[in-house]
């Protein structure tokens, strides 16, 4: 198993690590998988992390200047590795001024993923730092756990308002609810509702647009679908609140689908990162 | 009946409707007063005023005219109700707490009489949201009889100094002590704390006191726990008058002036602490 990569742009590096401050507050540990063409970040929706699930997948070769990649074997040319983002943010902040930043897989006391940044100083003389993150080696018999999540078969899919005002809302829902509705239908309108003993709040956003997804099971279901009708899931409100604290750029596509009282799917995209979210609704 | 199906034609059954371009006018002097969850709400054709009490001892005021507000329409003399402050707070910062320049939060609060929720309309940027929030029947508020004909001491001072002695109170002092007089040293703060006493003057021909009527000379002390609240109306208002009368009852009125310059009040009455010291 090998793998390294390098980073030379100045661009790239700090966009690199700002995915990675994402990641680490939306998760306290994930599974990286390597893979020749994309790295990703993954959580399988198990009920260690509540049931949340979270895929996201970067081009390698819109950020690494070089990437070599040996797997665990020539038919699974792939490795698997339990990180803490945290830690990688933490070694990526240091580094935002680099020259040139390094990431290669190597054996210390247990396996670590090794960050070399050669930073610039005012003499010729670069100064170096390393970073040692410890991580775990999945092995491959539990890698089917950690594949690419389907598209639910959803019931509305509509694009998000802008995340600012949701995640402004949604603060102050979580003061007065742990739960939350979150309701949509095809007509563009999105809803967000809490509702206890003392009060009841409901947000209606509007015009928001529908995606015009392409001409598969999901929409066949949908094109029949009276357009008024909300498809809604109530989820538990803090796990809607760290999606939202976790997004540090607007991303040029941001949209929901709602699977009526199953799960709510999130996606956002980038140009060359895609992040999906996916949270399970609660009785 | 849950909240959320109630019918529409309720809007035609209000007793009180009140209506602001920026929600922040309301929500930063109800900020000044919320240290307790309840507040008792009352409404006249004057305007608005909410009242909030710790056991028995403090009662904090705040007033916003009808002037202040962009409708005010009340089909009763008095229309009175109890919700919880700091729900009602989270309802109207439901967009943010801060400010954005040339964004502001409507708001249209409506109240149908008792027995109904109090609903908000809050709008930003073409989004609304819609809160109901329940009541309860009021209490009455305590009326401490503090009246003008019978205040000893008083000054207005600019709060800007004061907010700095404030800000610099010793908190491991149980009590703040308020020295008024017609001699020196005419107006003191004084606390009792770990690392010893400390004393803030004022004195009588200072710049920041633009008011000095002591007619005798006055020491109370009041529980700071009590009064720690007081700081954030002090923190908004520009101005202060703190008054005591003759059994030491403490009366402090803020001047506040909100975020379009318009002028409202919020006071704070105190009863003096009952254990005084031996010496």
């Amino acid at each position: 198993m090998k793998f390294r990569a390098k980073i030379i742009d100045v661009g790239c590096l700090n966009h690199f690590t700002r995915v990675v401050n994402t990641i680490s507050k939306l998760t306290k540990t994930c599974i990286l998988r390597l893979t020749p063409n994309n790295l990703y970040f993954v959580l399988s929706g198990k009920v260690a992390s509540g049931g949340v699930g979270m895929w996201c997948e970067l081009s390698q070769a819109n950020f690494f200047d070089e990437y070599q990649l040996e797997g665990v074997a020539p038919d699974a040319n792939e490795i698997c590795l339990e990180v803490t983002p945290e830690n990688l943010s933490r070694a990526l902040r240091t580094s935002q001024n680099a020259k040139c930043v390094k990431i290669k897989l190597t054996k210390k006391h247990c396996p670590c993923l090794t960050l070399v940044a050669e930073l610039p100083t005012l003499s010729s003389v670069s100064r170096v730092v390393t970073h040692d993150i410890p991580v775990d080696v999945i092995p491959r018999r539990l890698w089917h756990d950690f594949k690419e999540p389907r598209m639910p078969d959803f019931d509305v899919s509509i694009y998000l308002p802008p995340l600012k005002t949701m995640k402004n809302v949604v603060d102050r829902m979580k003061n007065l609810s742990n739960f939350l509705v979150m309701e949509a239908n095809l007509n563009g309108e999105m809803n967000l509702k809490i509702e206890t003993d003392l009060v009841s709040v409901t947000t209606h956003f509007k015009d928001l647009g529908n995606p015009p997804w392409g001409d598969d099971g999901s929409q066949g279901r949908s094109r029949s679908r009276d357009p008024e009708v909300m498809a809604h899931t109530r989820v538990d409100i803090r796990k809607l609140q760290q999606f939202l604290m976790g997004q540090q750029v607007n991303p040029s596509k941001a949209m929901c689908n709602i699977v009526h009282k199953r799960i709510i799917h999130l996606i956002l995209l980038h140009e060359d990162v895609s992040l999906q979210y996916f949270i399970p609704a609660v009785a | 009946m849950p909240l959320s199906t109630q019918s529409q034609t309720e809007g035609d059954n209000y007793v009180l409707v009140a209506s602001l371009d920026n929600v922040r006018n309301l929500s930063n002097i109800l900020k000044a007063i919320t240290f307790k969850d309840h507040a008792i709400f009352n409404a006249t054709p004057n305007g608005l005023k909410v009242t909030v009490e710790d056991s028995k001892c403090l009662q904090a005021n705040a007033f916003i005219q009808a002037e202040i507000f962009q409708e005010f329409t009340i089909k009763e003399d008095s229309v009175g109700f109890q919700v919880n402050l700091t729900v009602l707070l989270d309802c109207l910062t439901i967009f943010g707490g801060s400010t954005v320049p040339g964004v502001a939060t409507a708001l249209r609060m409506c109240y149908n009489g008792y027995g109904y929720p109090l609903t908000l309309f809050l709008e930003e940027g073409g989004v609304v949201t819609v809160c109901k929030i329940n009541t309860q029947e009021p209490e009455e508020p305590i009326d401490f009889e503090f009246c003008s004909t019978d205040v000893t001491n008083k000054v207005i001072l600019q709060s800007e100094s004061l907010k700095e002695a404030f800000s610099e109170l010793d908190m491991t002092s149980e009590v703040l002590q308020i020295t008024m007089s017609p001699s020196q040293p005419y107006f003191r703060l004084s606390t009792f704390g770990n690392s010893g006493n400390a004393h803030y003057d004022y004195p009588k021909d200072s710049d920041i006191m633009e008011l000095f009527q002591c007619t005798k000379t006055q020491t109370n002390r009041y529980k700071m726990s009590l009064l720690k609240p007081s700081t954030k109306a002090l923190a908004l208002s520009c101005k202060v008058s703190v008054r005591t009368d003759s059994r030491g009852f403490l009366s402090l009125q803020y001047l506040v002036r909100n975020d379009d310059g318009q002028i409202c009040f919020v006071e704070y009455y105190c009863c003096p602490d009952e254990e005084v010291e031996e010496e």
